[in-house]
């Protein structure tokens, strides 16, 4: 458990990391972020990169900068980041109540939120943030700045639409309506792990009804993604427990876990499921 | 005997050795380093069973800083490691080799070492050396029939039986037999240090010194002197601090050999620290076994007899404990209840996976769960409640010391004293019990699914016969009790102060505690067995007495009165009737008393004394667990909401570390009742081989302990009355939570393995959906 030897940088600039990315892109590069996943895997050398560039420090990464219409997270935002925001409220507090199922205190404040995306473990809550709310990914190269929809950015275990000489500099979430209802429910066998299961929901009550329905689903299948069948099927409908119990049944059939406990598992994604509405239903 | 508490005696005292571990002053094995040392690194096999083609070294010699790497052949002149209590024929040819030998049997199985002057670059090689196996078909449960372990011998090692009785007369008149089938999952002890061993030659005394010993460091000794053909005089160990042991850690294993025959060839210093994950796959695992129990009861739920068949998965080899768990296991099961024939029979094999051996409460968590199990299917069976079938069976007081016809660690067991039922009815008091079940009652009718568990227990502690110790006082009136004894941490040396500081008469802050160093005393048992206690402090108590006693008569002398008028406090000897009178302190009477003080007369020079303690049997010590577990039929989790521990320790030296172990085992128990389990594919590839896959419970995860110390029933075996503690808190945590649980799902039966999972629960819930039966609270 000691890891291969690598080269080691500590870059202070965006551009010395995208060159450096681009010089050694083919020798087996990675980003050091948080370290909270990658050091773990380099000393267990299922990871043995030729070069480690270490991100740490550079300044103006470790910002949420609200621009109004989106909120940026930029690279160094920890995940303790998320527990005292001064984000828009409602948004504010399901992220900071998500940010505190993310492993335990001296994890949270090292790792980071890009971190987590570009790592993708399919139990990531910011994975699972990104699928369900509206997210771009900015990721930056040699070759330039592109932007990545989340709903483009997963493609399976682990892996991402992230090339191998990119630097993803920041993620960018919409902001949702003001009225914006949020509930995230998750289970980990003990405190702190990854969720076996995880499901966070948002949706408006217009006269109401719920409205703008967006139901995401984590831990169970390769990445995490929207559930439409379960979104279309709450649309309109007045929240209530049969209504949530049937939303967590019709989810239980459109799933494909991926873990060999598919049974259990299924299982699972009707109980998140309908927690994380009622979650939702109780901060009304 | 004065059941008082004393000024040291009965108090929670403050812990001496944790200065140096709250500063980060502790001196761990990893801590240990010595110049121009070599670092060593095992290469382990990748494969379950196979047979060893061939080993290529060439590449991993070729890194610069390589200085030698072995293989079998390299070492054939070391004997395989042997038993500690000594050689057993039929067991032999099962030892375990310090590098595998023609064939690996487990993925871990060491096949080669590397020597090189850095810890990475030595994994850097190791990562180099190929290994040729051709694999075999791996045996992977005891319950398989066995397979042949070499020529003429099969996997099945031996059968340990023990009984008495006519039990099958018994079965016959039974008005009801229920029987089980019972498993307990492989899991084990995991310290937060793991192992670590420095073997160090020096050549200008002829000394060969292992550091980073734990637990036996004196049997070890004789162990290691043996296999390596030296005196026990030039080899010593030497126990720093320790991070947890837990019965695993301290045992002889391959590369504690390894470390010394290195460091003898070499002449170099040789370190060999265990990372995590070799650590989950080398060090003993435990408790893997299978029982199928049945017994037979009258028609008021007494027990008439009980036959237990039992069948342990060891793992790749037999280490060095040889089959104590399992004679263990088949001794201790019926207790505390009467049971009037009884039949064990355990079959002893050998799988391809971790070796196994001892983890605390070896034999007794494992034990416990099958029997209390039993007598919760009694009770369900014979419409009973789950107390009431426990007290009809409960050995009486009257009937102390109980002699039964059983053996646990090679002598006979007789339970020493005790009032099983009394504690019984103190621990339901305690937590009122009747207001708790109507509240149970009450939730269950709202729909939750919540239950009691209950279960008692029988443990042992201090095994003897004979422990020693030396106490000596300097001219500072400081005062040094050498032992041979060992801290794993459970406060070893506040506990022995504690008993000198009260016998002798001086601030428990005044002595230094040695322990763990063959070089500093010739004998020494050791930690384990919850053992340290019950023997080390007696015999420390005995050395006190003597050292009092020498005081007290050089005094007498000085201060012209008799002896039997004075006494010491605070390390001063004075005289109670007259406190302002003439006062000599410890430190001036060890002054007169050196070799060439013109006031020693004729004494012989020193304030010291060795004292011995003699014991013919070991103390049993008891508990009553309770608990209250609730599920969530969302998930399958099962939460331990209150556990109430009720515990039987004779006398409490230092009741507050009692109330740590008793803690801290109930941590590993719940952990192993919940959580931890070593899984294999069907290659016999370990899964479990980080903490993310071998779950642990955090202190998020363990409810508070409430805990009753008891102290009604004082052993007769030994003058301070005292039962041992480090066991307890684990013995019948499995079973209380498995009762809990069943409890709670309202279906008699089902919960019959360990751990339980919530993938298990779920699944008996989705099985049993809409039937749920009644169980008698
Ligand atoms: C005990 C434990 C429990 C955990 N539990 C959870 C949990 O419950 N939920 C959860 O989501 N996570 C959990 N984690 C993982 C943790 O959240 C990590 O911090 C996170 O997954 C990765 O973030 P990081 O900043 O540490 O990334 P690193 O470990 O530094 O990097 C991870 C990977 O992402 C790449 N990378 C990082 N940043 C960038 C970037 N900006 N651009 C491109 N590539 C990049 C790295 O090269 C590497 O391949 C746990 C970790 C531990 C040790």
């Amino acid at each position: 458990m000691k890891a291969a030897s690598f080269q080691y940088y500590a870059p202070t600039s965006i551009a010395d990391v995208v060159a450096l990315m681009a010089e050694h892109s083919d020798a087996g590069i990675r980003i050091l972020a948080g370290g909270q996943s990658l050091v773990p895997t380099m000393a267990y050398r299922l990871a043995r990169p030729a070069h480690l560039i270490d991100i740490n420090r550079i300044a103006g990464l470790d910002q949420i900068t609200d621009h109004g219409e989106f909120l940026e997270i930029g690279a160094l935002v920890r995940h303790e980041g998320f527990a005292a925001n001064r984000l828009p409220a409602r948004l504010g507090a399901i992220l900071a109540h998500i940010a505190n199922h993310i492993a335990h205190r001296p994890i949270r404040a090292r790792g980071t939120f890009c971190g987590s995306l570009a790592h993708a473990d399919p139990a990531s809550e910011w994975c699972l943030v990104a699928a369900t709310l509206e997210a771009e990914l900015i990721a930056e190269s040699a070759r330039g700045v592109r932007t990545i929809s989340s709903a483009d950015y997963f493609r399976g275990i682990m892996s991402t639409a992230l090339e191998d000489d990119e630097f993803l500099t920041s993620v960018r979430i919409r902001r949702p309506a003001d009225d914006t209802l949020f509930g995230f429910f998750e289970y980990s066998r003990r405190h702190g792990d990854f969720a076996l299961a995880a499901s966070l929901v948002s949706f408006q009550l217009t006269a109401g009804l719920m409205q703008n329905v967006r139901l995401g689903l984590g831990g169970v299948e390769d990445y995490p993604r929207r559930l439409a069948e379960v979104e279309s099927l709450l649309e309109g409908q007045s929240p209530s427990a049969a209504v949530f119990t049937r939303a967590g049944d019709l989810a239980a059939q459109h799933v494909n876990p991926s873990a060999a406990d598919v049974d259990y598992r299924i299982e699972l994604v009707k109980t998140v499921v309908e927690r994380a509405l009622q979650h939702a239903n109780e901060t009304t | 005997m004065n059941k008082q508490p004393g000024q040291y005696f009965g108090q929670p005292l403050q812990r001496l050795e944790d200065q140096p571990l709250v500063r980060g002053q502790g001196c761990f094995a990893a801590d240990i380093s010595f110049p121009y040392q070599l670092h060593m690194r095992v290469v382990r096999s990748d494969h379950a069973h196979g047979r060893i083609l061939s080993i290529d070294t060439s590449a991993a010699a070729a890194l610069p800083g390589v200085v030698a790497i072995w293989t079998a052949d390299d070492v054939a002149d070391i004997p395989p490691i042997d038993f500690r209590e000594g050689s057993v024929e039929k067991l032999a040819p099962f030892r375990q080799h310090i590098l595998a030998q023609g064939k690996v049997r487990y993925v871990g199985d060491p096949v080669a070492v590397v020597f090189a002057t850095d810890a990475y670059l030595a994994e850097d090689a190791a990562d180099l050396v190929r290994v040729d196996i051709e694999e075999l078909v791996p045996l992977l449960s005891a319950d398989d029939a066995p397979q042949e372990f070499s020529p003429g011998l099969l996997t099945e090692a031996t059968i340990c039986s023990q009984g008495y009785g006519d039990v099958e007369a018994a079965f016959k008149q039974a008005h009801a037999i229920v029987e089980l089938d019972l498993s307990i999952g492989r899991h084990t002890g995991v310290p937060l240090e793991t192992r670590g061993a420095i073997g160090r030659y020096d050549a200008a005394r002829d000394v060969l010194e292992l550091h980073g010993a734990a637990k036996v460091p004196h049997r070890n000794r004789e162990s290691l002197a043996k296999m390596l053909s030296r005196s026990t005089t030039s080899l010593h160990l030497y126990e720093g601090h320790v991070g947890g042991g837990f019965g695993v850690r301290g045992e002889i294993y391959p590369e504690d050999v390894l470390v010394l025959v290195a460091a003898l060839r070499f002449n170099r210093p040789v370190k060999w620290i265990e990372d995590r994950r070799e650590h989950l796959m080398a060090t003993n695992h435990s408790r893997q076994q299978h029982h199928r129990i049945r017994a037979a009861v009258d028609a008021n739920g007494l027990l008439l007899g009980i036959e237990n068949e039992v069948w342990h998965d060891q793992g790749a080899y037999i280490r060095t404990h040889g089959t104590r768990i399992a004679d263990m296991t088949c001794g201790i099961l019926p207790y505390p209840y009467k049971v009037p024939a009884y039949q064990a029979d355990l079959h002893f094999r050998l799988t391809n996976k971790t070796p196994a051996a001892t983890y605390r409460a070896p034999g007794r968590y494992e034990a416990n769960f099958v029997r209390e199990r039993l007598l919760d299917a009694i009770a369900i069976r014979l419409g009973l409640s789950r107390i009431e079938v426990r007290r009809r069976n409960l050995i009486r007081q009257e009937e102390m010391p109980y002699e039964a016809p059983l053996m646990a660690l090679g002598e006979h067991i007789v339970l020493d004293s005790g009032d099983y039922e009394g504690l019984l009815d103190k621990s339901l008091a305690s937590i009122k019990c009747v207001e708790l079940e109507a509240e149970v009652a009450a939730r269950k009718a709202n729909g939750e699914l919540v239950g009691l568990g209950l279960a008692m227990f029988v443990e042992k502690s201090g095994l003897g016969p004979t422990d020693g110790a030396r106490i000596n006082v300097d001219s500072s009136g400081t005062v040094e009790v050498v032992t041979g004894g060992a801290s794993v941490g459970q406060g070893f040396e506040t506990v022995m102060a504690q008993v000198c500081a009260e016998t002798l008469g001086v601030a428990y802050t005044k002595i230094r505690v040695v322990h763990g160093r063959t070089d500093r005393i010739e004998y020494g048992i050791g930690a384990h067995a919850s053992r340290a206690t019950v023997m080390t402090a007696n015999a420390t108590r005995e050395a006190a007495l003597l050292v009092r006693k020498k005081a007290l008569t050089v005094a007498a002398e000085l201060l012209q009165t008799p002896e039997d008028q004075l006494d010491i406090a605070n390390g001063i000897v004075f005289r109670p009737s007259q406190p302002q009178g003439p006062s000599i302190s410890l430190g001036e009477i060890a002054q007169r008393l050196r070799p060439l003080s013109p006031n020693r007369g004729d004494h012989i020079p020193g304030l010291c004394a060795e004292g011995w303690f003699n014991t013919d049997h070991q103390v049993y010590p008891y508990g009553v667990f309770i608990a209250l577990a609730r599920i969530d039929p969302g998930t399958g989790a099962v939460i331990v909401e209150r556990i109430q521990i009720a515990y039987e320790i004779g006398r409490a030296i230092n009741p507050m570390l009692v109330k740590g172990q008793i803690m801290g085992g109930f941590a590993q128990g719940l952990g192993g009742a919940l959580l931890e389990e070593f899984r294999y594919d069907d290659r016999g590839q370990p899964l479990c081989l980080t903490f993310a896959d071998y779950l642990m419970p955090t202190l998020l995860d363990v409810p508070p302990v409430e805990i009753l110390l008891c102290e009604d029933a004082p052993s007769p075996c030994n003058p301070l009355g005292i039962k041992g503690a480090g066991e307890s808190g684990i013995a019948a945590a499995g079973a209380v939570i498995a009762s809990a649980v069943e409890d709670a799902l309202g279906l008699p039966g089902v919960i019959r393995s360990l751990p339980i999972t919530p993938h298990m629960i779920k699944d008996i819930l989705r099985k049993s959906s809409g039937t749920p039966v009644e169980m008698c609270p």
